[in-house]
């Protein structure tokens, strides 16, 4: 599966690329900042994702809301997000409207500045911190995220702090920082944009150096502290989450290769293999034959920086004791470590990944976005053509090879999510007994 | 800088959905084939008309249960052995059940697609739902309930429509059964409920994808040998609201730092003769971000990360409902801004320019919808669950394009009603219970949230 890719650059550093698929009459438009929570400075956790916000409060000639009505009544579907390592934004769109859509991006990364007021920067201010409270403060175990992070980078380290920020930290933010943030960061060098879909190429590239051409290269962002760790934690960490949930949840991190890496491949098949679907270890194990959890998966971040994690999550049946739990999942990776995994383990992790890759080819918004990312962390779209062929490359072998230096000892957080109840009950039995 | 003049849309390229076979199998279930030729991959989605509002008086969650149970053993597999054997082919695979229709999708590249199927085949003919795997499934769904009691946004959404609908509409009750439902069921309620429901003459095989008609024919119908012959279930369902005038429940639940919200009724079947008045009546209302429920709430006060206003579309009447979070000193306010948007749509004639956003939008947007296998499969199931025409999404566009300014005020006059609207609060009873109070929205209850 390969899908076609043609690259260029502006004089003004954006890096553009393009891939055809006329099967449908619509395009996707997508473009990556090379910014995201990490850029953040003291004191400002959230403003990365603050100013996405701020993105959608018009520019020099769009107004207010007009992003999104101008998108929608074109019959298209946007949104942005941010993350540790980069913010997008992106847009789908009938192929006969792809000029609106790179107009408006154009206008919001040329001339933000003229449309930002202090109204609009209260107002979002208020929605992002009702977003922190529907996404984070009121949902059960909706604190993982920050906690992970703080668990298991030191505090010097730019993936530390919170993503969607503290409450004080979006309060202090002030129409000065929306200034200079976007001086910095939102410069046609820091971007990449893709397009994809159904547009001819010609006039593709017309319209982005019309659009694109005027607009000024930045002065150059601060670089990043270093941020490459040593592979393992060098000793056991561990939280105590006592929760407003009913089930106890364990979320066992591990620091793993960056996204990207050759042995990131093995990473990504390891997790496949531990907590992709109902044959995976983890669920075979522990919900269906141990009966102890409700719900097994696992995951990698996809970090391209420094280093990347790896995260087990089991949530316990209602009558798991914490303990119990924390103790069964140990137990299977001290298997892995142990016993290794099988070549078939890992043939059905890679025919599933095999077919979600295929799966997401199908939507240009995926195929923009996947462009978008191979283009930003390692200057490479063409990597998207590559990634079958490097997921076909791992074996047993290499997994194996991953689990020894990884999943050891000395590289295990865990993040453990505990019923409130039944910590209080503890307590008060502790209490009673007299221990505590 | 950037040039000030907006682009103007070009010259637009017809879409046509792609263009489906549909015939009987020889046995008298249904096949439905649409060849997407774009890549190397099938979604095979087998569509059974049986569901929640199928089951029995104090047997509430055995189509889910059932449904999730046919993938734990059949003649010759049992529940791991069928994991593994579908996806070592790299299958994706799902069942589930919801009110009107129980369903088993794969995806799997197309090489791979006659194993796939063979699979399926022995799944949906030859299931033995073991004793310990259906236990299993009881307690995992049991664990469901228990999270449920801790997470707002579903929280509200369950005790919205228990408020809604009277005790005796299935509707009133989760669609995967409560606690004490799901305790009492046993294996041999799944075996009845399988073998009086999957058979074949309520049984559509949907095929979308790369695949031709011709092959997908001489594959589906090795794959439904087995199933029993026998016409699709009669439905009874109970459709009355639980109380004729305006309520407030609060759903406790202390030191919650926002208040979730539901207000609304019960509202249309999917079948409908106002459907595509009421569909845009409702994009206009809290369907679209543009709309005047999220402008006002969220980007005018700040009240909340996002607002929105749904129909849930069923074969029976499904809920009409708004849906947001706020900031619990606001809930009062809030909800006071969501009865004025309900009151104004029904007052005045939207604008021309509020209509074309609605309008604009959905007619666009319909070539987006349907970019994945999957999607193509999702939209004739569709079809098939609420019996609409063979050319419903070729006429879609033109039905959407017909609405007009005096045909949503009417919708909105005719389908929504002020005078019935239920409010659900999950939070905090001591900061918000008195500004309710005060809001006239009808009396107030507390309610345990546990």
């Amino acid at each position: 599966m390969r899908i076609p890719i043609e690259t260029f650059h502006l004089d003004n550093g954006l890096l553009v690329t393009l891939s055809e698929d006329h099967t449908a009459p619509i395009v996707a438009v997508n473009l990556w900042y090379h910014v995201g929570s990490a850029n953040e400075r003291e004191g400002r956790t959230g403003f990365a994702h603050l100013f996405e916000h701020m993105l959608f409060q018009g520019s020099a000639h769009v107004g207010s809301n007009e992003h999104f009505e101008l998108i929608q009544r074109a019959g298209g579907t946007l949104n942005g997000s941010t993350w540790l390592e980069r913010t997008n934004y992106f847009e789908t769109v009938p192929s006969n409207e792809l000029a609106l859509a790179l107009w408006l991006e154009a206008d919001r990364m040329g001339e933000l500045l003229p449309a930002m007021t202090q109204e609009k920067l209260d107002t979002q201010r208020d929605v992002v911190k009702n977003e922190r409270r529907w996404s984070v403060d009121n949902q059960p175990y909706g604190t993982m995220l920050e906690k992970l992070q703080e668990l298991t980078f030191p505090a010097w380290h730019p993936f530390q702090h919170s993503l969607i920020g503290s409450m004080e930290d979006l309060s202090a933010a002030s129409l000065d920082d929306v200034r200079q943030f976007f001086e910095t960061y939102y410069t046609p060098d820091n971007a990449v944009l893709s397009i994809a879909g159904d547009f001819d190429p010609a006039h593709a590239r017309a319209l982005v150096e019309e659009y694109f051409g005027p607009i000024s290269r930045g002065k150059g962002k601060p670089p990043l502290p270093s941020m490459t760790l040593p592979p393992v934690f060098g000793k056991r960490l561990r939280e105590v989450v006592p929760d407003n949930v009913n089930l106890a949840r364990l979320f066992l991190a591990f620091r793993a290769p960056v996204f990207g890496a050759e042995e990131y491949y093995a990473s990504s098949v390891c997790s496949a293999l531990l907590g992709m679907r109902k044959g995976s270890r983890l669920h075979k194990s522990l919900v269906r034959e141990r009966q102890v959890a409700a719900d097994a998966s696992a995951f990698t971040f996809g970090l391209a920086k420094g280093t990347d994690l790896f995260v087990v999550d089991i949530t316990a049946r209602a009558e798991t004791g914490t303990a119990q739990l924390e103790e069964e999942v140990e137990r299977e990776i001290d298997l892995l470590l142990t016993h290794g995994v099988t070549p078939e383990e890992v043939n059905r992790a890679l025919a599933l990944i095999e077919t979600d890759l295929v799966t997401s080819l199908q939507s240009a918004g995926e195929r923009a976005d996947g462009l978008s990312m191979f283009a930003t962390y390692f200057r490479e779209p063409e990597l998207i053509n590559e990634q079958t062929s490097r997921y076909r490359a791992v074996t047993a072998e290499k997994v194996n090879g991953f689990i020894a230096e990884r999943m050891v000892e000395e590289n295990r957080a865990s993040l453990l999510y505990v019923p409130k109840e039944r910590v209080e009950a503890e307590e008060t039995l502790a209490v009673a007994a007299g221990v505590s | 800088m950037v040039a000030a003049l907006r682009p103007k849309p070009g010259p637009a390229r017809s879409y046509q959905f792609p263009i489906f076979q549909g015939e009987a199998l020889s046995g008298g279930a249904q096949l439905l084939v649409a060849p997407v030729e774009k890549l190397p991959i099938v979604t095979v989605l087998v569509v059974v008309d049986t569901g929640s509002t199928n089951e029995a008086a104090g047997k509430e969650g055995v189509a889910k249960l059932t449904a999730s149970a046919l993938l734990e053993g059949s003649r010759n597999y049992d529940g791991a052995e069928l994991a593994e054997k579908f996806e070592q082919l790299g299958t994706s695979l799902e069942s589930g059940a919801d009110w009107d229709s129980t369903f088993v999708k794969i995806t799997v590249l197309s090489e791979r697609l006659p194993a796939a199927l063979a699979l399926l085949g022995e799944v949906l003919t030859t299931p033995v739902f073991p004793e310990r795997e259906v236990e299993r499934l009881k307690a995992e769904r049991l664990s469901e309930i228990l999270q449920t009691e801790t997470e707002p946004r579903a929280l509200a959404d369950e005790r919205f429509e228990s408020f809604l609908y009277a005790e005796e509409s299935r509707y009133s009750k989760p669609d995967g059964g409560s606690a004490e439902s799901v305790t009492g069921l046993s294996r041999a309620d799944v075996e009845r409920f399988y073998h009086s429901r999957f058979v074949s003459g309520a049984t559509t095989v949907i095929l979308a994808g790369d695949i031709d008609p011709a092959r997908a024919r001489i594959l589906v119908e090795s794959t439904l040998n087995g199933l029993v012959n026998g016409a699709p279930p009669v439905r009874s369902l109970v459709v009355a609201p639980r109380s004729g005038t305006r309520n407030v429940h609060i759903v406790s639940k202390s030191g919650a730092p926002q208040s979730e919200l539901r207000v609304g009724h019960i509202g249309l079947p999917r079948k409908h003769p106002d459907f595509f008045p009421t569909m845009v009546m409702n994009a206009v209302l809290g369907g679209l971000f543009g709309s005047r429920i999220n402008l006002n709430l969220r980007e005018a006060h700040g009240y909340t990360y996002g607002a929105s206003s749904y129909y849930d579309w069923r074969r029976g009447h499904g809920p009409f409902a708004v849906a947001t979070a706020v900031a619990s000193d606001v809930t009062a306010p809030a909800l006071r801004e969501i009865f004025l948007e309900i009151d104004r749509i029904r007052e005045e004639e939207i604008s021309a320019e509020e209509l074309s956003l609605a309008t604009d939008y959905l007619e666009g947007v319909f070539p987006i919808r349907y970019e994945t296998t999957s999607a193509v499969a999702t939209a004739l199931a569709s079809l098939v669950i609420h019996g609409l025409p063979r050319d419903y999404y070729d006429s879609y566009r033109r039905n959407i394009r017909d609405v007009t300014v005096g045909a949503v005020l009417e919708a909105a006059r005719k389908h929504l009603h002020p005078g019935e609207l239920q409010t659900v609060v999950v939070g905090d009873p001591a900061l918000i219970r008195e500004s309710l109070a005060e809001l006239g929205a009808g009396v107030v209850h507390i309610h345990n949230g546990q």
